[in-house]
C-alpha cells in the first residue's frame, strides 16, 4: 500500500476523526473533504466515508478508482469508459481534487518496456478524461511499470488485476 | 604481457613481474572456447606456501578461491587434493611433473603467500604445464591489504583462465544489482555492487524508493540507475567511490528511465516518454546536452551501443510486439533484426561486438538467448518462467541475468550461463537480487 500513502492518510484521518467525534457529526463539520453536502439530508452520513459523495473513499469505492486492461494493450475498454465516464464527472463536480493517474503492468513483461506500457495505459485513461471535460492542469500521469502489484499470483486472474490505470486522488496540492 | 600494465595502474593492487619474460608457449596445454561440449581440463592447485606466520590462512583461503574460480566456468576441473602425490612445501623448489602427470594434472598452479606483518599480503604463484613439463607463462606477484584476499585469488584465477584459453578472465570484476528483500506487493529494492561470485555485498542506496535497472560505466567508476525517489522515475549517476549521487537533467515531469554508457563513458542512451510515446535520445553527461535517436509513436526502449559506439540496438513494438532493431548512432532509419516467435526485449550488445544478447518471451516462457548482430543464428540459452535482462561478462563468453520464481512466494535471484548455453548456476546473495550490470575487469 506504500504506492498511496497521501490518500491513505487522508482517509485514514477522515476516518478517525469520524469514530472519536462521533458528537460532531451534526455541527456540520465535515473536515477536509465537506463541500456542504446537506447534512440534513443524510442523516446517517459519516463525513469523509464511502457514504459522503465528496469523499476520495467514496471516488475509490463507489465510482471506482481502477480500470484494467488486456495484455500488452492499452485500449479503453466499454466497462472502462463507463468507469471513466463516472470519474470525470465526480472530478469536475468537485473541482478541488487532483489526480494522479498511475498505470501498470503484470509480471509478464521486461521491465522497461513495462514502464513505457504503464506510461501508456496511463496516458490512455487521462486523454479519455480530458475528452470529457477535465482540465488537464488537474490531471498528471505516471507509471510504475511492474513494479507495484496489488496481487501477487502467477495467474491470469491476478494478471488481470495488476494490468491497470488507477486515479489516485488528492486535494488541493499536487505532489 | 599488455595485462600486466592495466594492473600496474590499478591502485589497489601493486604488481610486478618474478621471472624474466618467457617466450610464449604454443604446448598442449590450451583449451580453446568454441561452441562444440568441452572436455574440462583437469588441474592441480595445491595449498599455497604461507611464508610468514601469519599469511597461513589466507595461503589455502586463496588456493581454495583460485579453484573455484576455475571450476566454475565448466572449463576446468579439479583434482581434489587428497589425490595429489606431491606437497609442495616450498615456492622455489622444482616441480615433481611425474608425480602431476600420475594424477592425470594437465596444469599444476603452484604459489605462496607472505604478509608483511602491516596487514598488506602478497601472493606470487607460477602455471605448469605437467605432460610439456614446463611453465606456462611466467611467474607474477600481486599485493592488496588482507581485506582484499579474494582479489588477490580472482587475479592469480585471470592469469590463468587466460594462459591457457587464450582469453582475458572474468574473476576480478564487479556486478551492481538490484537488492530485494519482500513480497512481490511490498518489496524493497536497494541498488548494491558484489564481487563477480557474489562476496562482499555492498549497498549504495536506501530502501526507501524505487530503484531499478543499474548500469555499470565502461571503467566500473559511476553507476547509471532509474529511482523513482522525486516521485516519477528520473535517470540519476552515482559516483562509486564516494557514493554520491546526482539525478541527470532530463526533462522536469517527464519520466525517463533506461540508461545504458557509451563505450568511452561520456554518453548515455535513455528512454523519456511523453504522454503515450517513449523514445530514445542520447546525452552528453557533462554538458547534459540531448539528442533524440528515434520519433516513432510506438514504444522504443532499452537502448544499448555496439561496443565500437558507432550503432545502437534497441527494442521497439512499432510492428506491433516488441521486437529489436540496429540503427547508427548518427541517425536512420532502423534496421529490425529479430523475426522469430515471440516477443524481444533488452538487447544488449556483447563487448566482443560478436552478439547481441536480449530477452524472449514466447508461449509464457521466457528466455535469455543471443543472436548475431544482422539477427541470424539466434540461440536460446535458458528457459523459466522469467528470465530477464542479460548482461556480459567483460570478456563475452558468460551472461548474467535476473531469475524471478513463480507464484505470490516468487522472488529473483541471479544466474549465470555460458554463451554456449552451458553451465548455468545460481550467483549466491544475500537477499533477493535482480537486474545485473557487470562491470569491467579491474
Amino acid at each position: 500500500m506504500t504506492y498511496l500513502p497521501k490518500v491513505m492518510m487522508l482517509v485514514a484521518g477522515l476516518g478517525l476523526a469520524a469514530c472519536t467525534n462521533p458528537d460532531r457529526f451534526n455541527e456540520g463539520a465535515y473536515g477536509a473533504g465537506g463541500a456542504g453536502y446537506g447534512a440534513g439530508a443524510n442523516g446517517g452520513m459519516v463525513p469523509g466515508s464511502a457514504n459522503d459523495p465528496t469523499s476520495s473513499a467514496y471516488f475509490n469505492q463507489a465510482i471506482g478508482d481502477r480500470v484494467l486492461f488486456s495484455v500488452d494493450q492499452s485500449t479503453l475498454s466499454p466497462q472502462a469508459q463507463a468507469t471513466l465516464d463516472a470519474q470525470a464527472q465526480w472530478l469536475m463536480t468537485n473541482s478541488d481534487y487532483l489526480a494522479v493517474i498511475e498505470g501498470h503492468a503484470d509480471e509478464q513483461g521486461t521491465r522497461e518496456y513495462n514502464i513505457a506500457l504503464g506510461a501508456r495505459r496511463a496516458n490512455a485513461v487521462m486523454e479519455y478524461l480530458i475528452s470529457k471535460g477535465v482540465a488537464s492542469s488537474r490531471l498528471r500521469q505516471i507509471s510504475y511499470g511492474k513494479e507495484r502489484p496489488v496481487e501477487i499470483c502467477s495467474e491470469e486472474a491476478c494478471y488481470a488485476k495488476n494490468r491497470r490505470a488507477v486515479t489516485v486522488i488528492s486535494m488541493g496540492m499536487t505532489s | 604481457m599488455t595485462r600486466l600494465l592495466a594492473f600496474i595502474l590499478a591502485p589497489a593492487l601493486a604488481v610486478a613481474g618474478m621471472a624474466a619474460p618467457a617466450l610464449a608457449q604454443n604446448g598442449p596445454l590450451r583449451i580453446e572456447i568454441t561452441e562444440g561440449v568441452i572436455e574440462p581440463l583437469p588441474f592441480a592447485v595445491p595449498d599455497f606456501v604461507a611464508e610468514s606466520g601469519d599469511a597461513g590462512q589466507y595461503a589455502q583461503q586463496i588456493s581454495r578461491l583460485i579453484a573455484e574460480d576455475l571450476t566454475g566456468t565448466g572449463l576446468f576441473r579439479e583434482i581434489p587434493r587428497d589425490a595429489h602425490i606431491s606437497r609442495v612445501s616450498n615456492f622455489s623448489s622444482p616441480v615433481q611433473f611425474s608425480d602431476w602427470k600420475a594424477i592425470n594434472a594437465q596444469a599444476l598452479i603452484t604459489g605462496a603467500v607472505s604478509s608483511d606483518g602491516a596487514g598488506r599480503l602478497t601472493a606470487k604463484f607460477r602455471v605448469w604445464d605437467v605432460f610439456a613439463g614446463s611453465e606456462l607463462g611466467q611467474g607474477m606477484q600481486f599485493s592488496a591489504t588482507a581485506d582484499g584476499w579474494r582479489r588477490l585469488a580472482h587475479k592469480v584465477a585471470d592469469q590463468v583462465y587466460s594462459r591457457i584459453t587464450g582469453e582475458s578472465g572474468y574473476f576480478d570484476s564487479r556486478v551492481v544489482f538490484v537488492s530485494e528483500t519482500g513480497p512481490k506487493d511490498e518489496r524493497a529494492k536497494r541498488l548494491a555492487v558484489m564481487d563477480y561470485d557474489g562476496a562482499n555485498v555492498q549497498f549504495l542506496t536506501s530502501s526507501n524508493s524505487i530503484v531499478i535497472a543499474p548500469r555499470f560505466s565502461p571503467n566500473g567508476d559511476r553507476v547509471l540507475y532509474t529511482s523513482y525517489e522525486t516521485g516519477e522515475p528520473r535517470i540519476h549517476v552515482l559516483d562509486v567511490g564516494s557514493v554520491q549521487s546526482r539525478i541527470l537533467p532530463t526533462s522536469d515531469g517527464v519520466m525517463s528511465f533506461a540508461p545504458r554508457f557509451s563505450p568511452d563513458g561520456s554518453q548515455l542512451l535513455y528512454s523519456m516518454t511523453r504522454g503515450s510515446n517513449t523514445d530514445i535520445y542520447a546525452m552528453d553527461i557533462n554538458s547534459g546536452q540531448t539528442r533524440q535517436l528515434t520519433t516513432a509513436p510506438s514504444i522504443e526502449t532499452g537502448a544499448s551501443f555496439s561496443p565500437d559506439g558507432s550503432r545502437i540496438v534497441f527494442e521497439s513494438d512499432r510492428s506491433g510486439s516488441q521486437q529489436l532493431y540496429v540503427m547508427p548512432v548518427s541517425g536512420g532509419e532502423p534496421t529490425r533484426i529479430s523475426f522469430g516467435q515471440g516477443r524481444y526485449g533488452t538487447p544488449v550488445w556483447s563487448p566482443r561486438g560478436d552478439l547481441i544478447a536480449f530477452t524472449k518471451q514466447n508461449a509464457g516462457r521466457f528466455h535469455i538467448g543471443v543472436m548475431r548482430t544482422d539477427g541470424s543464428e539466434e540461440r536460446l540459452l535458458t528457459a523459466s518462467f522469467l528470465d530477464e535482462g542479460p548482461t556480459w561478462a567483460p570478456n563475452g563468453r558468460v551472461l548474467m541475468f535476473a531469475r524471478e520464481t513463480q507464484g505470490a512466494t516468487g522472488s529473483s535471484s541471479l544466474y549465470t550461463v555460458d554463451v554456449s548455453g552451458r553451465n548455468l548456476k545460481r550467483v549466491r546473495t544475500p537477499d533477493g537480487a535482480s537486474d545485473p550490470s557487470w562491470g569491467p575487469l579491474q
